[in-house]
């Protein structure tokens, strides 16, 4: 009798077990399943990407990335126009960008009293949260004119005559054009890179600061001589990954820059960035040749914009790396 | 002027010019909201929510397209969210010992600040183009691929957080795995997971570039999602960049919605994770 009771027990215990073991591999092949999704979506993109842009690549060659044409009534077509845009639109933007996401920062990690840290972190990070769009419109309808009536007047005035530079200060005050959309996209992506750098500031260890502050030296000299040195390798990650959006971001730039297929030397001149061209051009274009260009100009952004995220990534990987090595 | 005042003053500058980074900052979040406030709220009322997009030149409202936006998000995040959250637990729970794992991580992080707009040429060639027509579904499943790395994100960051011992204490009782998971793990990272999904939605319900080319637009009432269904972020394009005031109005009042609906969210998530934080 008692043995029987422990039989049943014992198999009771190890369907049971079995049981669970069956389970549980089920569940970690579904996490597993879902976990490579994520690598099938990216080589999904990449296959769909050169396979929509192989009409276009057969048709124009190598010679689609340095041709400034881009005419969909005779049907010939070339990146340059928007590369250069959405170049030139980035580095306006990393130009404004960056020294403010600094001083943010600091500010945040070395100035601000406690209480204030945690508000003004939060309200840098809702400027990250407001759609892109909205930043559009504001700079369509309020920032434009106001920038047309009372800066841009100025600046060409002032800097207009001046050699070499002068050159980038001409023509009409519109509002719009290639600087406003620099600068439209320096502030939304000043939360992204000032995150990266308040986060990456905080890591340095509180001995270091304060063996030089016991030397006698001022906040500044610690930021610079202290704390930029042990976190570069972070700060130009976070300063990468900000670059990444500036690149890619769309409906701000669409709004604001103008949208013509030129290149100008003046960056008050209106012109065109990929990610406009497509937001504009897309679901208008007929003809295999011209929605596979398009395609294409995809395909260039998703590459430069891979490379760039890729290169952020490895560097804020290396300073985790070695924060893990130290501690 | 001796070394130390040099210093002083050196250092005086570049705080001062770091408070007014902050400064500046903030004064462009104050100004977007403050323009949203007084070109969207005039136009704000009953009709916006009763009445269905105008066509041009008279008035109307968003009623479609906001139930559009609602239906596209909703589908967006009930599909990403259950994969995400799956993805997430396989990182953090099991990839440990796989080689594959940093890369995944690595891929999603790319991902995470991929540009939309590539994802929606994606689903474009994926679906539109063998479909044959735009759709609502092609719409969510654009906003699904951008909530996703959100959302794999935050789970994996929310679980590595639960101490290890707890989920020893469990398997020393002869828990099976899964049932750690779901019973210990899933449920003290509760309040972080649902803030990455909260984010997620925040993040997606602005998204415009993605439906461009996948939900379209509509005109009219549908809540077809095998047919182009209206959007507030595409109809708020659309209408921004027509030449008719009656079209400009809808266009900042549903700036205005979108822009608070995502703020309150965000500030929502970060209220749910705040206990979460502090206990660690």
């Amino acid at each position: 009798m008692q043995d029987l009771t422990q039989a049943t027990a014992e198999h009771v215990y190890k369907s049971a077990l079995r049981r669970g073991k069956f389970v549980d591999r089920l569940f970690e092949y579904a996490t597993h399943f879902f976990a490579l999704l994520v690598l099938a979506v990216v080589v999904g993109i990449l296959v769909l990407l050169v396979y929509g842009a192989a009409p276009a690549i057969v048709a124009f060659g190598p010679g689609f990335l340095t041709s400034t044409e881009w005419n969909p009534v005779t049907e010939k077509f070339g990146a340059l126009v928007a590369i250069y845009g959405t170049i030139v639109t980035s580095i306006i933007a990393m130009l404004i960008a960056v020294p403010v996401s600094f001083g943010i920062a600091l500010f945040i990690t070395e100035m601000a009293p406690q209480w204030l840290k945690r508000p003004i972190g939060t309200a840098i990070e809702l400027l990250a949260a407001i759609p892109s769009i909205i930043y559009g419109m504001w700079g369509l309808f309020v920032f434009a004119p106001l920038f047309a009536d009372h800066v841009q007047p100025w600046l060409i005035e002032h800097l207009g005559d001046v050699p070499v530079i002068g050159a980038l200060f001409q023509g009409a005050p519109m509002g719009i054009g290639m600087f406003s959309a620099g600068l439209i996209l320096a502030i939304m992506v000043i939360p992204f890179i000032a995150a990266v750098m308040r986060d990456v500031f905080e890591i340095v260890p509180a001995l270091h600061k304060e063996s030089a502050y016991g030397l006698g030296a001022t906040t500044w000299e610690v930021v610079w001589h202290i704390v930029l040195p042990y976190t570069k390798v972070g700060v130009i990650g976070g300063i990468m990954l900000g670059l990444g959006r500036a690149l890619g971001e769309t409906m701000a730039v669409t709004f604001v820059i103008g949208n013509a297929h030129d290149i100008s030397a003046s960056l008050f001149m209106p012109g065109s960035t990929i990610a406009s061209v497509l937001a504009n051009e897309f679901t208008e274009a007929d003809g295999k040749l011209y929605t596979s260009s398009l395609v294409s100009l995809g395909l260039v952004l998703f590459l430069i914009t891979f490379v760039v995220l890729a290169f952020a990534k490895l560097l804020l990987l290396r300073l985790t790396a070695r924060e893990g090595k130290r501690t | 002027m001796n070394v130390y005042m040099r210093r002083r003053i050196i250092n005086g500058f570049n705080l001062t010019a770091s408070a007014l980074a902050t400064i500046f900052g903030l004064f462009w979040l104050s100004w977007l909201l403050l323009t949203l406030l007084v070109h969207g709220l005039p136009w704000l009322n009953a009709d916006v929510f009763m009445h269905n997009t105008p066509p041009p030149g008279s008035e109307g409202g968003l009623a479609n397209a906001i139930v559009g936006s609602l239906m596209l998000s909703a589908v967006g995040i009930l599909v990403g969210a259950p994969i995400g959250i799956l993805a997430g637990t396989y990182l953090a729970e099991f990839g440990n010992s796989s080689r594959l794992t940093p890369i995944i991580r690595f891929i999603n992080d790319i991902l995470l600040s991929a540009p939309s707009i590539i994802l929606g040429v994606f689903v474009y060639e994926a679906v539109v183009v063998t479909s044959g027509h735009f759709s609502g579904w092609a719409g969510s499943l654009a906003l699904a691929l951008i909530a996703l790395p959100v959302i794999i994100r935050t789970t994996e960051d929310m679980m590595r957080l639960v101490p290890d011992t707890m989920r020893e204490a469990a398997a020393a009782l002869g828990t099976p795995r899964w049932k750690v998971i779901f019973t210990i793990v899933y449920r003290s990272s509760r309040a972080g997971i649902m803030t990455g999904i909260l984010l997620a939605v925040a993040r997606i319900s602005g998204e415009t570039a993605p439906l461009l080319f996948t939900a379209l637009n509509n005109q009219f009432w549908s809540t077809n999602m095998n047919q182009p269904i209206a959007n507030l972020p595409v109809v708020i394009f659309q209408f921004a960049m027509s030449p008719y005031d009656s079209w400009h109005h809808l266009a900042w009042a549903g700036a205005l919605l979108i822009t608070f609906s995502v703020l309150l969210l965000n500030i929502f998530a970060r209220i749910v994770l705040r206990p979460h934080q502090r206990g660690q």
